[in-house]
């Protein structure tokens, strides 16, 4: 397989009420991400616009967006796996350098949430699981994920301060993210008694909706020479799966199987394992989500995530630093956006350019992100 | 010429329905007759549920219905503090998977108090009318 490297990365601030359209929004990754790479649009072969539906009124958005970025008359490509568009837009866009067919594709993925309301929102995230059998009970996210750590936490005997300690972890660096929604410091204490969503997971164990975009450019290795690119990033695995929507057909509620698929994919692809990893994004929506993330990924065996949150290992001085960039959890996480955002992280940190959280020499970095609840499963793998 | 009729049965299932007309409407009979029911395959024998019109082992071939029976295990749960929109009069309830060994089933929970709720008790399922004459199933301590 020919190589496809990562030239350019951006993101714009996760904000709570962006104060322009979508269009506008997606611009400002778009722009970072073009600085990042020095690039012209004639340098851009196609784009691939993510996001996830009915958060706001345009319909077909590809168009709108490439249009306003002056990505015409290139072929536009619109993908959405709910909350792991823009990991599925990587896919595609790695499968069309790879290919031959382009020489440089960008990912551009966004999400202006703050369109509708929360209540709605929750409405709209309950009908990305089975709207036949399941949204008529009165579904939504926090729920879905809550059973699954009800399930874990019965499983394996953890506690609710296992989960909290993730959002802790979260925090500590999300105050140091300029681009997080989410800054302040937040103590265990004021976890456990936050409100409960739906039991057992708080307000404190939810991530906040946020409106962002989020933008890569992935090119072949030729192009990144004749472009000058001075840190190229290679995509080393790239992994995806899914599996059924509605929660009767699953086999266990402790894990993700669809992690566990997407993970072994990327691992055999890269020829790497879960030690040679140096640094991690993972799809943190809720507490439990980063403690299945460590054992689904093989950071951890079953049942020994909390062993790794209390011994601190996945902080930034820690064996395998995970989400040293605040995570959905500090950041926000706007639904087509995260996924670029992940990968704009790691790629940061195997170029040495991540700033206040940036982990030592790091050599191969991974990104998790998952869509709906454990329905879409994407592992990605990097390395400088 | 009258116009076809159309067979919106589904519209019943649930607080609030997102799905109309389905090829197993037949299970909105089931529950107005007080059964929870699941489909199995005429060939293969697979069973489904919530029920399916079709069999994706053997396309073409009829499914059957079956009604749910006996008790499941709680495989897990949650207790709702807030709803998404349209479910708000509901609050507080809990969702929940029951396994029958050979099929779960995704439903809520009836009237036992949460308090009471442990992963791995006997329950079983049973269909239930709610207050605006929609019908679901929930589950209920065995």
């Amino acid at each position: 397989m020919p190589k496809v490297a990562v030239i350019g990365v951006g993101q714009s601030a996760f904000v709570r009420g962006y104060p322009g359209s979508i269009r506008e929004l997606a611009f400002d990754a778009y722009a970072e991400a073009m600085a990042d790479a020095k690039a012209q649009n004639s340098d851009i072969g196609a784009t691939v616009i993510c996001s996830s539906p009915e958060y706001d009124k345009q319909r077909s958005p590809a168009g709108v967006i490439a249009e306003y970025c002056g990505l015409n008359p290139q072929p536009t490509f619109y993908v959405e796996t709910l909350c792991s568009s823009s990991s599925t837009g990587l896919k595609l866009a790695y499968s069309l350098v790879a290919s031959g067919l382009h020489e440089s594709v960008m990912v551009l993925g966004f999400q202006k949430m703050s369109e509708i309301s929360s209540a709605e929102s929750q409405e709209r995230m309950g009908r990305g699981a089975d709207i036949q059998w399941e949204s008529p009970f009165g579904t939504m996210m926090p729920a879905y994920y809550a059973m699954h750590a009800k399930a874990y936490l019965n499983q394996f005997g953890a506690s609710e301060e296992d989960l909290a300690l993730i959002r802790v972890k979260a925090a500590t660096y999300g105050q140091i993210n300029e681009k997080a929604v989410y800054r302040k410091p937040v103590e265990l204490q004021q976890c456990l008694d936050a409100d409960p969503v739906s039991k057992p997971l708080k307000v404190m164990d939810c991530c906040a909706n946020a409106d962002g975009s989020s933008c890569v450019i992935v090119a072949s290795e030729k192009r990144a020479k004749e472009m000058g690119i001075k840190k190229p990033v290679w995509i080393l695995g790239i992994g995806a799966a899914s599996m059924p929507i509605n929660m009767s057909c699953r086999e266990k509620f402790h894990g993700l199987a669809v992690a566990e698929e997407a993970a072994r994919q990327a691992y055999k692809m890269a020829g790497l394992g879960p030690k040679d990893i140096n640094v991690a994004e993972v799809h943190d929506c809720f507490t439990i989500a980063e403690m299945m993330a460590y054992e689904n990924l093989g950071f951890a065996d079953p049942g020994q995530g909390p062993a790794l949150i209390r011994a601190k290992e996945t902080y930034k001085e820690g064996s395998i630093p995970v989400n040293v960039d605040g995570g959905l959890l500090s950041k926000g996480h706007p639904i087509g956006a995260t996924g670029g955002s992940q990968v704009r992280t790691v790629v940061l940190q195997l170029r040495d350019e991540a700033g206040a959280m940036q982990v030592k020499d790091p050599q191969f970095g991974l990104v998790h992100n998952i869509g709906g609840v454990g329905l879409y499963g994407n592992v990605t793998i990097f390395g400088r | 010429m009258a116009k076809p009729e159309i067979d919106a049965r589904f519209k019943k299932f649930g607080t609030v329905s997102f799905t109309a007309t389905t090829k197993v409407n037949d299970f909105i009979d089931y529950l107005e007759k007080g059964q929870v029911a699941g489909t199995k395959c005429a060939k293969c024998g697979q069973v489904f549920f919530p029920p399916r019109a079709d069999c994706f082992r053997c396309p073409g071939e009829a499914v059957e219905w079956f009604v749910v029976e006996g008790t499941g295990k709680l495989a897990t749960f949650s207790e709702l503090m807030y709803a998404p929109i349209g479910f708000g009069e509901d609050l507080p309830y809990a969702i929940a998977v029951l396994d029958y060994g050979d099929f779960k089933v995704f439903g809520r929970i009836g009237q036992v108090p949460f308090e009471d709720l442990t992963i791995g008790m006997d329950m079983v399922a049973r269909a239930n009318e709610l207050p605006g004459g929609n019908l679901n199933y929930v589950f209920e301590k065995a």
